[in-house]
C-alpha cells in the first residue's frame, strides 16, 4: 500500500503545525481569545529513532503529539506519515491509515477503560481494524501479553487488578496490537514509581529494537528524554525553540532555555560525575507566560537572562547556526 | 554527640485496621533531626515515608489508625501530649507542607487570610497585624506584588506560587521544624529550582527540614543527611555524602542505578530493581526487600537490624554514622554492588511482575 | 452583571413563552375538555354555547385564542376566570403571594437552620452512634407524605389533644402579618414544622456527605497542620465549602415553593396560598389561573436560578470569573 521505509527516510513530518484554542469571550472585552497550545512547529522523526519532546506543563507538547498521529484536528500546517498527508485526509480515508501510528497515555488508570478485561482492551484495536476471526484475535492477543512481560493468565482481569507499571504495559500491549511503525507515547512513566519506571523504558527500548518501532517520546523528565531518545526538541509557549542529537543537546545547549532547563534539573552526586565542568545553574525568574497572552518576539525572552531589544521585537525563527545546530534564538549560546 | 536531637523518633509502628485484618504501613522506624539540619527521607510509594511524619505530627485522623512508639520533640513525648497542647506544636514549633499545592489551600478565602488565620491561632495579634504579616511573609517568599496578591484567592495563583504561599504560611510562626512532604512533586523543574532554593534559605534562617521526596536527585541536591525507606522500615541512613557516594543497601543501589541521568554515560537499558514496592500488609517476616534483592540469602529470613556494619552492634550511634539493614558482608559492599547493577541491566526476564 | 441580569431576562423570558404555550396546547388539545361547557353550565343548549365561546372567544383560531390570553392576562391584566364568573387572575394571585411567601420563608429558615445543624454534627460524628441516629431521624422527615404528616398533625391539634395540651392552636387558616402578627405565626407554626420537616432531612443528609467529603480535602489537612481546632476546621473550614451545593439547592426548592410546589401543606392546613389557587384551578380545568400560576411559578423557578448563580459566585470565589 504504502511505500516502506527505510531507516533513515523520513516517517513522519510536521510542517508549520498550528493548534489554537479559541476561549470563550469574557464579559468585558469584545475580541476573541486564542490559546495558542501549538504555534508553528515544523520537525521530521526518521524511521527507527526516537524524538523526544521535552518541556514544562503548558508547552504544547502533549498537543502536538496528538496533532502528530491526528487525533485532533490540526489548526494550520501539515502532517505527513509514510509519504502521505494525513492532515487533511477525512475520517474513512483515515482508518487504513490509524494501525501503523499508535499513541500510548500518560496515566495507564485513566486510559484503559475500567470495566473491561485486560485481554479485551489489547484486542479492541484488532476487531476495528478487522484482524481476523476470533481464534486469531485471541492468539494475537496472547502473543502481544507476552511481548509486554505480561502474564497470559492474566488476560481476563481488570485493570484496577493490575499495578501502575502493567497497566502501562496493557496500554503498550494495546498500541502495539496493530503492528504499528510510529509509537508517539505520551509522559508513559511520569505517573511510574522510579523502578517501575525503568522496567518500562527497558520496555520500549527492548520493543523499538524487536520491532523497528520509531517513537516520538513525550516528557517533562529530561533524564528519561535523554535516556530515550536520539534526538530532542525542546518546546516553550508551543514552540519548538531548540532540536538537536541528544548528547549535543546535553552537553552544549545552544538555546538559553534549554540551558536553564538542564541547570535546574537537580542531578545525583555521587561522586562518579567529576570529568563533566560542574553546571552553572541558571534558576529562572518568574514563571511560564499564559499562553493566551504570548509575548510578542521570541516567547522565552521575559524569562531570558541574555534577552536583548531585538528579542521583544522579532520572533526568531528555528535555524541552523553555523555547526549545525538547530535552535530558535537571535543570539544562541553555540555558534 | 555535638547537638541534642530536635526531633527523635524511637521504634515508630503504624498501623491501620482493614476489613483483611491489621495492616502495618510503618514498623519499628527510629530516625532523629538535629537542630538546623536538612534530613531527606526517600522511598516509592508505600514506603511509608509520608505516613511516618503524619504520624509524627497527629495528623492522621482515621479511626482505624493506630501509632505506637515515641517522638521526642525538644524533649516531649508527642504522641502522648493533650490534643490542645498538640496543636499548639502543629504550625507554630513544627509545620507541614503537602505535595498538591493546587488541592492544599481552602479555596473559598484568600491567601493572605489563611496565612492570617494560622498566626492569629498561635500569637495574640490583631487582624490588621496578622495581615500585614501575612504580606511580608508573601513577599519573602517570593511573591511578586505580595500586598495586593495576599488579597487573591487560591485559584488566582500558579501552582509554583501557590507552594510559595504555602511555604510562606508553614513559616509565619517561625517554626524550628519544617516538614515538606514532595513539595516540588507537583511543580516544573523551573519552579522545582526556584522552591528548593527557599528551602535552603529558609533552612540558612535556621529551621530544620525533614524533606520527603521519591527523587534522588532532589535529595542529593539540598540533604544534609539521608534516611532511606523501604516497606515502613529504614533501610539506611547517613549523612548524604554518605550515602550517595558509598551506598551500601541493595535497595539504595536499585534507586540511584534506576534513575536515567542528566550527565555521565547513556545505557541502553536500565539498570532496574526486579518485582514492585512491597504492598503494606504483605510485608515478609525477615528484610522487606528481599523478595527483590539479587543478593538475597539464608540470612535474609532474619530481620535486619539498622545498624554500622552487618554485625548488628549500634556502636558509635551518633547523628553522622552511616547504617543499614542489611545482611551482606560488609568489607565488598563496592563490588557486590557492581554485580548487581550487571545482573539488573541484563536479566529483562526478572522484571516480569507477580501479581498482586 | 449588567450583561449576566439582559442575559437572564430574556432566557426567563423564553422559558414563560415556551411554558405558557405548553400548557394552552395541552390544555386545548385534551380530549372531552370543552371550557365553553363548564362556562355555560350543565345542559346549556347550543345557542348559549355558542355565545359563550363568542363572548371568551373561544370560537378564534388557537394562535389568536393564545394572543387573546396572553394579552388579556399580561397586559390589560383583566383575565377572568373561566370557573368563578368576574373573578380576575392576577389580583388572586396577588392576593395568594403573601400566604405563600410567609409559609415558604418561615420554612426555609427553619429547614435550613436543622440542616446545617443535623447535616454537620453528623459529619463531625461520623462513625460514632449518633451519626447514624441523627440521619434516621433525616429519613423519617423525607418519608412522610405531606398531606399525611399534615392530616395527622391536624388530627392531633385539633382533634385528639385540643382540649388537653393543644388548646392554644388556632384552627387551620391563614391571618396577615400586617394584621396580627402573633396570630399569623400562631397559624402558620405547624405549617412551618410540617413543611420544613420534609426537607430538612434532604439537606441534613446531602450536607452530611459534602461536609465527610470535605473533611477528606488537602486543605482540611492543612489546616490541621496550622494548628486550628477542630471546632474551627469543621465550621470555617469544611463547612463553608460545603455549603456552596446546598446553596444551588435552597436556590431552586425555594423557588419552585413559592411558586406553588407548596400546595399540599397548603390545602391541608386551609392557607389561601398559590398552591391552593393552582390546586382549584387544577381541579376546575380553569385554564385563565392555571396559565396565571403556571406562569407565574415559572418566573419564580428562573428568578431563583439567577439569584443562586448570583450567590453561589459569592460563595465561591472560582465561579467569579466563569
Amino acid at each position: 500500500m504504502s511505500a516502506s521505509t527505510t531507516s533513515a527516510e523520513v516517517l513522519l513530518r510536521a510542517s508549520d503545525v498550528t493548534k489554537h484554542y479559541p476561549l470563550r469571550a469574557d464579559g468585558l472585552s469584545r475580541h476573541r481569545k486564542v490559546l495558542r497550545a501549538v504555534d508553528g512547529v515544523s520537525l521530521e522523526v526518521r524511521g527507527g529513532e526516537t524524538l523526544g519532546i521535552v518541556g514544562e506543563s503548558g508547552c504544547g507538547k502533549s498537543t502536538l503529539g496528538r496533532c502528530l498521529v491526528r487525533l485532533t484536528e490540526l489548526t494550520g500546517g501539515r502532517v505527513e506519515f509514510d509519504g502521505r498527508d494525513i492532515s487533511t485526509l477525512s475520517t474513512r480515508r483515515l482508518r487504513p491509515v490509524r494501525p501503523g501510528m499508535q499513541l500510548v497515555f500518560q496515566d495507564p488508570q485513566a486510559s484503559l477503560n475500567p470495566r473491561r478485561r485486560a485481554g479485551d482492551i489489547v484486542a479492541e484495536p484488532l476487531l476495528v481494524h478487522r484482524y481476523g476471526d476470533g481464534a486469531a484475535v485471541r492468539r494475537r492477543v496472547a502473543e502481544l501479553f507476552d511481548v509486554v512481560g505480561l502474564a497470559t493468565a492474566h488476560l481476563d482481569r481488570y485493570p484496577h487488578e493490575f499495578s501502575g507499571g502493567q497497566r502501562q504495559r496493557i496500554g503498550i500491549a494495546r498500541a502495539l496490537a496493530t503492528n504499528p511503525k510510529l509509537i508517539v507515547a505520551d509522559e508513559p512513566v511520569s505517573a511510574l514509581d522510579v523502578s517501575i519506571q525503568a522496567q518500562v523504558l527497558n520496555l520500549f527500548a527492548d520493543l523499538q529494537e524487536e520491532f523497528a518501532l520509531t517513537y516520538v517520546f513525550i516528557a517533562h523528565d529530561l533524564g528519561v528524554v535523554r535516556h530515550v531518545s536520539d534526538r530532542i526538541a525542546v518546546m516553550y509557549l508551543g514552540e519548538i525553540v531548540e532540536l538537536g542529537e541528544t548528547e549535543a543537546l546535553y552537553k552544549e545547549p545552544a538555546h538559553p532555555y534549554t540551558q536553564a532547563l538542564l541547570s535546574a534539573v537537580p542531578d545525583i552526586d555521587d561522586g562518579t560525575v567529576t570529568d563533566e565542568v560542574a553546571r552553572e545553574r541558571i534558576v529562572l525568574s518568574g514563571e511560564v507566560p499564559n499562553p493566551v497572552d504570548k509575548p510578542t518576539g521570541c516567547p522565552f525572552r521575559t524569562r531570558c537572562p541574555y534577552a536583548r531589544e531585538r528579542c521583544a521585537v522579532e520572533r526568531p525563527r528555528l535555524t541552523v547556526t553555523a555547526s549545525g545546530r538547530h535552535t530558535a534564538c537571535h543570539f544562541p549560546l553555540v555558534d | 554527640m555535638p547537638d541534642q536531637p530536635l526531633l527523635d523518633v524511637r521504634d515508630l509502628r503504624v498501623s491501620f485496621r482493614t476489613r483483611r485484618g491489621s495492616v502495618t504501613v510503618v514498623d519499628g522506624l527510629s530516625f532523629s533531626v538535629s537542630p538546623g539540619e536538612i534530613l531527606g527521607v526517600v522511598g516509592e510509594s508505600g514506603s511509608g515515608k509520608s505516613v511516618s511524619m503524619l504520624a509524627v505530627l497527629r495528623l492522621l485522623t482515621s479511626p482505624n489508625a493506630t501509632v505506637e512508639g515515641a517522638v521526642r520533640f525538644r524533649g516531649r513525648d508527642l504522641l502522648a501530649l493533650p490534643d490542645k497542647e498538640m496543636r499548639a506544636v502543629r504550625g507554630r514549633e513544627i509545620a507541614m507542607v503537602f505535595q498538591d499545592p493546587m488541592t492544599a489551600l481552602t479555596p473559598v478565602y484568600t491567601v493572605g487570610w489563611q496565612i492570617a488565620e494560622q498566626i492569629r491561632a498561635h500569637e495574640k495579634v490583631s487582624r490588621k497585624a496578622a495581615h500585614a504579616r501575612a504580606v511580608s511573609l508573601l513577599s519573602d517568599v517570593g511573591i511578586p506584588d505580595a500586598a495586593s496578591r495576599a488579597n487573591a484567592y487560591p485559584h488566582e495563583f500558579s501552582g509554583g506560587m501557590r507552594q510559595r504561599a504555602v511555604i510562606a504560611m508553614a513559616l509565619s510562626c517561625g517554626p524550628a521544624l519544617l516538614i515538606a512532604d514532595e513539595p516540588t512533586t507537583a511543580l516544573d523543574v523551573t519552579v522545582q529550582a526556584q522552591i528548593l532554593d527557599l528551602m535552603r534559605e529558609l533552612n540558612a534562617q535556621g529551621s530544620a527540614v525533614v524533606l520527603i521526596t521519591h527523587d534522588m536527585g532532589v535529595i542529593s541536591q539540598i540533604a544534609d543527611r539521608v534516611l532511606v525507606m523501604y516497606g515502613g522500615r529504614a533501610a539506611e541512613e547517613g549523612p548524604r555524602r554518605a550515602v550517595f557516594h558509598g551506598p551500601r543497601h541493595p535497595y539504595t543501589w536499585g534507586l540511584l542505578d534506576s534513575v536515567p541521568r542528566v550527565g555521565g554515560p547513556r545505557l541502553r537499558r536500565l539498570p532496574t530493581i526486579a518485582g514492585m514496592p512491597v504492598a503494606p500488609g504483605s510485608l515478609p517476616e525477615g528484610c522487606a526487600f528481599a523478595p527483590r534483592c539479587r543478593l538475597r540469602h539464608e540470612r535474609c529470613e532474619e530481620r535486619p537490624v539498622l545498624s554500622i556494619g552487618s554485625t548488628g552492634a549500634d556502636v558509635g550511634a551518633g547523628a553522622d554514622a552511616h547504617r543499614d539493614a542489611c545482611w551482606l558482608p560488609d568489607d565488598d559492599r563496592a563490588s557486590l554492588r557492581l554485580t548487581s547493577r550487571s545482573a539488573a541491566t541484563d536479566v529483562p526476564d526478572l522484571e516480569r511482575e507477580a501479581t498482586p | 452583571m449588567l450583561r449576566f441580569i439582559v442575559k437572564r431576562f430574556a432566557s426567563a423570558l423564553l422559558v414563560m413563552f415556551a411554558i405558557s404555550v405548553l400548557v394552552f396546547l395541552i390544555f386545548f388539545a385534551t380530549p372531552g375538555v370543552d371550557p365553553a361547557a363548564r362556562i355555560a353550565g350543565r345542559n346549556a343548549d347550543p345557542a348559549t354555547l355558542a355565545q359563550v365561546r363568542h363572548s371568551f372567544g373561544l370560537d378564534r383560531p388557537m394562535p389568536i385564542r393564545y394572543l387573546l390570553m396572553m394579552r388579556h392576562l399580561l397586559i390589560d391584566r383583566d383575565l377572568e376566570s373561566f370557573v368563578n364568573r368576574g373573578s380576575r387572575v392576577i389580583p388572586q394571585i396577588v392576593q395568594a403571594t403573601p400566604v405563600t411567601l410567609s409559609l415558604v420563608i418561615g420554612a426555609a429558615l427553619i429547614w435550613m437552620a436543622a440542616g446545617i445543624i443535623m447535616g454537620t454534627a453528623a459529619a463531625a460524628l461520623r462513625g460514632k452512634a449518633a451519626d447514624p441516629l441523627i440521619m434516621l431521624v433525616g429519613v423519617v422527615g423525607v418519608s412522610l407524605p405531606a398531606y399525611w404528616l399534615g392530616e395527622v398533625v391536624n388530627l392531633i391539634t385539633q382533634k385528639q389533644l385540643h382540649s388537653s395540651v393543644f388548646s392554644w392552636v388556632p384552627p387551620p387558616g391563614y391571618v396577615d402579618l400586617s394584621h396580627d402578627p402573633g396570630q399569623w405565626a400562631l397559624h402558620l407554626l405547624f405549617p412551618w414544622l410540617t413543611l420544613a420537616l420534609l426537607y430538612a432531612g434532604i439537606y441534613a443528609r446531602l450536607l452530611r456527605g459534602e461536609v465527610v467529603t470535605a473533611l477528606n480535602e488537602d486543605y482540611v489537612r492543612t489546616a490541621r497542620a496550622k494548628g486550628l481546632s477542630e471546632r474551627r476546621i469543621l465550621i470555617r473550614h469544611a463547612l463553608r465549602c460545603s455549603l456552596i451545593p446546598i446553596v444551588s439547592l435552597f436556590g431552586l426548592d425555594f423557588g419552585a415553593l413559592v411558586g406553588g410546589a407548596a400546595l399540599l401543606t397548603e390545602v391541608v392546613f386551609g392557607l389561601p396560598g398559590i398552591g391552593k389557587l393552582t390546586f382549584d384551578a387544577l381541579q376546575n380545568l380553569d385554564l385563565p389561573v392555571i396559565m396565571g400560576t403556571v406562569l407565574y411559578a415559572a418566573f419564580f423557578v428562573v428568578l431563583a436560578n439567577a439569584l443562586v448563580d448570583i450567590l453561589y459566585a459569592r460563595l465561591d470565589p472560582r465561579a467569579r470569573h466563569a
